[in-house]
């Protein structure tokens, strides 16, 4: 539930959010743009799996983290917007490598 | 009001030792150290690791392997009785080799275990890189081959330790923690046990203390030739199940955590951290594993092996001072299960040194010139 | 191989820059280290882009904010190697030569800088705030709101509250009444009786008289905007499925459950410790601000040779109070490599010193009026103390009965302080609950071990370090 202050002077920049145009402006953090946008959760808490929003925005508390062009654990609160990011939200366990069925750990 | 038993050290060797004394009806009293100690039980991979134990020393072989069976039973027995799942899987094991010399190298030492005869190689095999790859689809190409065991698997330290303490507690184990001991006196026929924050008495008194015990074995005529050899620890962030066996430097905990190793330093007491050390590690984890390379690393330890000159355990009881005994081990997870059902029997029947004569520090002895 | 600096500085706030003016302006070689892409550090975060890109804005962040543009304007007129968006994750040993490798991730890749001294100038956090459903989307700090409303200029559309104690909040409340953005409520958990309990202090505090001055301005303005305020509040937690949606509390033996789109926390910011917890400097817990904090000489260098601690990082004591002590830290480093006399040194430090006991003078009473919260060590059983990890106060005194006897161990047990924000959101909670459930002070209880990395970097960035 953010909004933006009236801003004509700022540049707009557009990215994607799973597969959803989002518009923000010049300057934004991915969070703070996300945040106007009406997204309140970015990533999953990795025991229970329950929905974790930004709490500090300032770099210390790792609830805003997403997975930006590929990349997962980059906290969006640190990270300016660009014109084209592909932004997804952070499961509670990242997604790499190959899926196995197998109990080695 | 003494016990049948005091153990030195709390960590898995002290603690599976004690599990075991207990199941054969002894008393036993536990006196650990505080928040800072070195406790190597808490700075390892949680191995139950078969291949490549005792190659000079087939006893060893046939022990680690004991072990490795006997975990079957022993983390069930856990389970049940603590409530505790701590999360023990045999899958088989894979050390990766990058290079043409570390395979060569682990070709020739199970052509040497496989000629030491008892359990000989204990199954261990080289495979090729592509089949390492058909085994394990994260495996990346740089990798040449492997050897692979059927008999190694992982478990929880941490929630093995936590489920033998929580045993101990309700069968009336006396667990003192922050009781760092400082002399052991020997009063004739029994031993009495001094720490900053009292003194206990006991028939038998058992050093278990890792790299704590050899400073001890002095005062009951042991002789503890066990060193520190410090190995780095990095962990990652969670990820998804990347693993269908053990991989021995790569290793994935039930958490879904990466933990990666494995350096030896020779640096004494020191758990400082070396940037090299973790370079090394991140470099060659990320070879052999590319999926790795965007995962963030959260912690990272150094924590010291207790060594022994020839990395075999060492397992004695004291001719000065019978009844004083010293169990040392760099593998006080894979030997858990062993120390805890089939050690700790004999603390309580005569012949200790004669039954482990192999593992016994006279070994080390110079033999005499004639 | 790693480039050889006299100076590193980490963190360009107000006392980061002015460690790094100062030390540059002696001529030293300086390297500044921050997270951001530009100066400013939290308290006057984006101020660069804000005075070039919405310079309206600044009529409702006010006076404060706006002098930060001040200083990193004299920040950009000195030489130094200014390196932003670089995340420090280890500060090593120092050599025999005196020297200490800090170790630093930009763009992906691993970079050492071999430095003669190190000034931590990461500042403070604002104390995390334990209240059942702290970790429902939708509730954060005052800070991160202000610091939306800073860097983006966004805010809190929906029914907002404001939820704590402390001059930040006031600060807050001020600026969005200024900016015209609606306060849904103010729940002031102040205990009543403020002026009782800071009287003694009163007499010192109008030595700072100008900024006594504003905070009663900025009161003022909030007392005067219609906003409802509830004071003396207790008791509060968070509801909601999925995301906030209420707060309840009590407030004057009335119980509350008020609507909420966003919460607001705040009670009080604490140093942030992660890097001087790293190099093992000495720490001492604040009985007044409940905090853990480095223990530093005059010139701000703890009790690792060669690593200096500058500003609220040090201790809370404000943003003048922060530019003051990164001026005198940068003098004693010039003064140690030999690039100012004594007598140059000593002559700025004691004005520096004079002026930061005049800005620093207001805090006995601020600190006495706004208690830090006295409720933590007795939070419920089932609030989350370690968010990352998910372990509640709960199960960490369970622990404790079973044995766990410290922070470190408690980390080993439960996995609290494991997760990636490496026990920044929970070592305070842990210490507070640790102690109270022992019955012991918390300097006895201690905290976490901070060990590398300091921040989590990625593998292939581990990897590309160059250790030749």
């Amino acid at each position: 539930m953010f909004q933006r202050l009236s801003d004509p002077m700022r540049k707009t920049v557009s990215f994607r959010f799973e597969g959803r145009e989002i518009e923000a402006r010049e300057g934004d953090s991915v969070a703070a743009a996300l945040l106007a946008a009406g997204v309140d959760s970015l990533k999953d808490a990795p025991v229970s799996g329950a929905a974790r929003g930004p709490y500090c925005m300032m770099g210390v508390c790792f609830e805003c983290l997403v997975e930006i062009d590929g990349a997962g654990h980059q906290q969006a609160c640190l990270a300016p917007v660009r014109a084209g990011m592909d932004v997804r939200r952070q499961p509670a366990a990242r997604d790499v490598g190959a899926a196995v069925e197998g109990d080695g750990r | 009001m003494a016990s049948d038993f005091i153990i030195i050290g709390g960590g898995l060797v002290g603690s599976a030792l004690s599990h075991g004394l207990l199941k054969a009806g002894a008393t036993v009293t536990i006196l650990d150290e505080g928040d800072l100690a070195f406790r190597a039980s808490r700075g390892n991979f949680g191995l139950v690791w078969v291949q490549s134990k005792g190659d000079g020393m087939a006893e060893y072989a046939q022990w680690s392997r004991q072990s490795s069976d006997l975990w079957v039973e022993f983390a069930q027995a856990l389970g049940e009785e603590s409530g505790i799942n701590v999360g023990h899987h045999r899958p088989g094991g894979l050390e990766l080799c990058l290079e043409p010399e570390e395979y060569e190298a682990y070709e020739t030492s199970i052509k040497r275990m496989h000629n030491q005869g008892g359990v000989g190689d204990n199954d261990r095999r080289m495979i090729s890189g592509d089949e390492v790859r058909a085994m394990e689809p994260n495996v990346g190409p740089e990798v040449i081959g492997a050897s692979f065991c059927p008999h190694d698997g992982i478990v929880n330290p941490l929630l093995t330790l936590r489920a033998l303490h929580r045993i101990a507690a309700e069968r009336g184990v006396d667990y003192r923690a922050d009781h760092r001991v400082e002399r052991i006196h020997t009063d004739g026929g029994g031993f009495r046990v001094v720490t900053r924050r009292g003194t206990f008495s006991a028939a038998k008194v058992i050093l278990a203390a890792g790299n704590g015990s050899a400073a001890l074995g002095a005062d009951v005529g042991l002789t503890i030739p066990v060193g520190p050899e410090r190995g780095h620890i990095i962990v990652t962030e969670r990820t998804r199940p990347l693993f269908n066996h053990v991989l021995g430097q790569v290793r994935q905990t039930d958490e879904g955590t990466v933990m990666l190793g494995a350096t030896k330093e020779s640096v004494g007491f020191d758990t400082g951290f070396n940037p090299a050390m973790i370079q090394k590690i991140a470099s060659n984890a990320v070879r052999k594993i590319p999926a790795l390379k965007g995962l963030r690393m959260i912690r990272s330890w150094s924590a010291l092996r207790i060594m022994s000159p020839d990395g075999f355990p060492v397992y004695q009881e004291s001719d000065e001072h019978p009844g004083a005994y010293s169990i040392s081990c760099h593998s006080g997870v894979t030997l858990a299960a062993a120390h805890a059902m089939a050690l700790a029997p004999k603390l309580l029947e005569p012949g200790f040194n004669a039954h482990f004569a192999a593992f016994s520090p006279r070994r080390f002895d110079v033999p005499k010139t004639e | 191989m790693s480039t050889e600096i006299d100076v590193v500085v980490i963190g360009t706030g107000p006392a980061g820059m002015a460690a790094a003016s100062a030390a540059a302006g002696a001529g030293a070689s300086v390297a500044v280290l921050d997270e951001q892409s530009e100066p400013g550090g939290q308290i006057y975060r984006a101020v660069e882009s804000v005075e070039r890109r919405r310079p309206a804005d600044l009529s409702f962040l006010g006076e404060a904010y706006a002098h930060g543009a001040k200083v990193a304007g004299a920040f950009r007129a000195v030489r130094t190697d200014y390196r932003p968006g670089a995340t420090v994750w280890h500060i090593g040993a120092r050599s025999k030569g005196g020297r200490r490798d800090v170790v630093l991730s930009r763009s992906g890749v691993a970079e050492t800088l071999s430095a003669r001294h190190v000034v931590i100038a990461t500042g403070a956090l604002e104390r995390p705030v334990p209240i059942p459903g702290w970790t429902l989307p939708g509730v954060m700090t005052v800070g991160a709101v202000q610091s939306a409303l800073k860097s983006s200029g966004i805010y809190p559309s929906g029914r907002l509250v404001l939820a704590g104690s402390g001059p930040l909040m006031l600060q807050l409340a001020a600026q969005l009444i200024a900016a015209h953005v609606a306060i849904a409520a103010i729940v002031d958990t102040t205990p009543p009786g403020g002026l009782a309990r800071a009287f003694f202090h009163l007499p010192q505090a109008l030595i700072g008289g100008e900024t006594l001055l504003k905070g009663l301005k900025l009161r003022r303005t909030v007392l005067r905007s219609g906003v409802p305020i509830h004071a003396g509040a207790s008791h509060l937690a968070a509801h909601g499925e999925g995301r906030l949606s209420s707060l309840s509390f009590t407030s004057a033996g009335v119980d509350y459950h008020l609507d909420a789109d966003v919460v607001a926390l705040h009670e009080g910011v604490i140093p942030n410790t992660q890097l001087s917890r790293l190099v093992n400097a000495e720490h001492r817990w604040d009985d007044v601000q409940r905090c853990f904090h480095p223990v530093t000489d005059q010139w701000g260098e703890t009790s690792e040779p060669g690593i200096y601690v500058a500003g609220d990082g040090g201790g809370i004591a404000g943003a003048l109070a922060a530019e003051r002590s990164g001026r005198i830290t940068g003098l004693a480093i010039a003064r140690r490599l030999g690039l100012l006399a004594d007598s140059a040194r000593d002559l700025v430090a004691e004005e520096q010193r004079l002026r930061r006991f005049v800005d620093g003078a207001i805090r006995g009473f601020l600190d006495r009026y706004y208690p830090a919260p006295d409720w933590i060590g007795q939070v419920a059983d089932d609030v989350v103390l370690c968010r990352c990890e998910e372990v509640t106060a709960g199960r960490l005194r369970e622990a404790m009965a079973h044995g766990c006897s410290g922070p470190n161990q408690a980390k080993a047990f439960l996995r609290c302080g494991m997760g990636p924000c490496q026990g920044r959101m929970c070592a305070n909670s842990v210490t507070e609950v640790m102690a109270a459930q022992s019955g012991s002070v918390p300097d006895e209880v201690g905290s976490f071990r901070i060990r590398p990395p300091a921040k989590p970097v990625t593998l292939a960035e581990v990897a590309s370090l160059d250790v030749g």
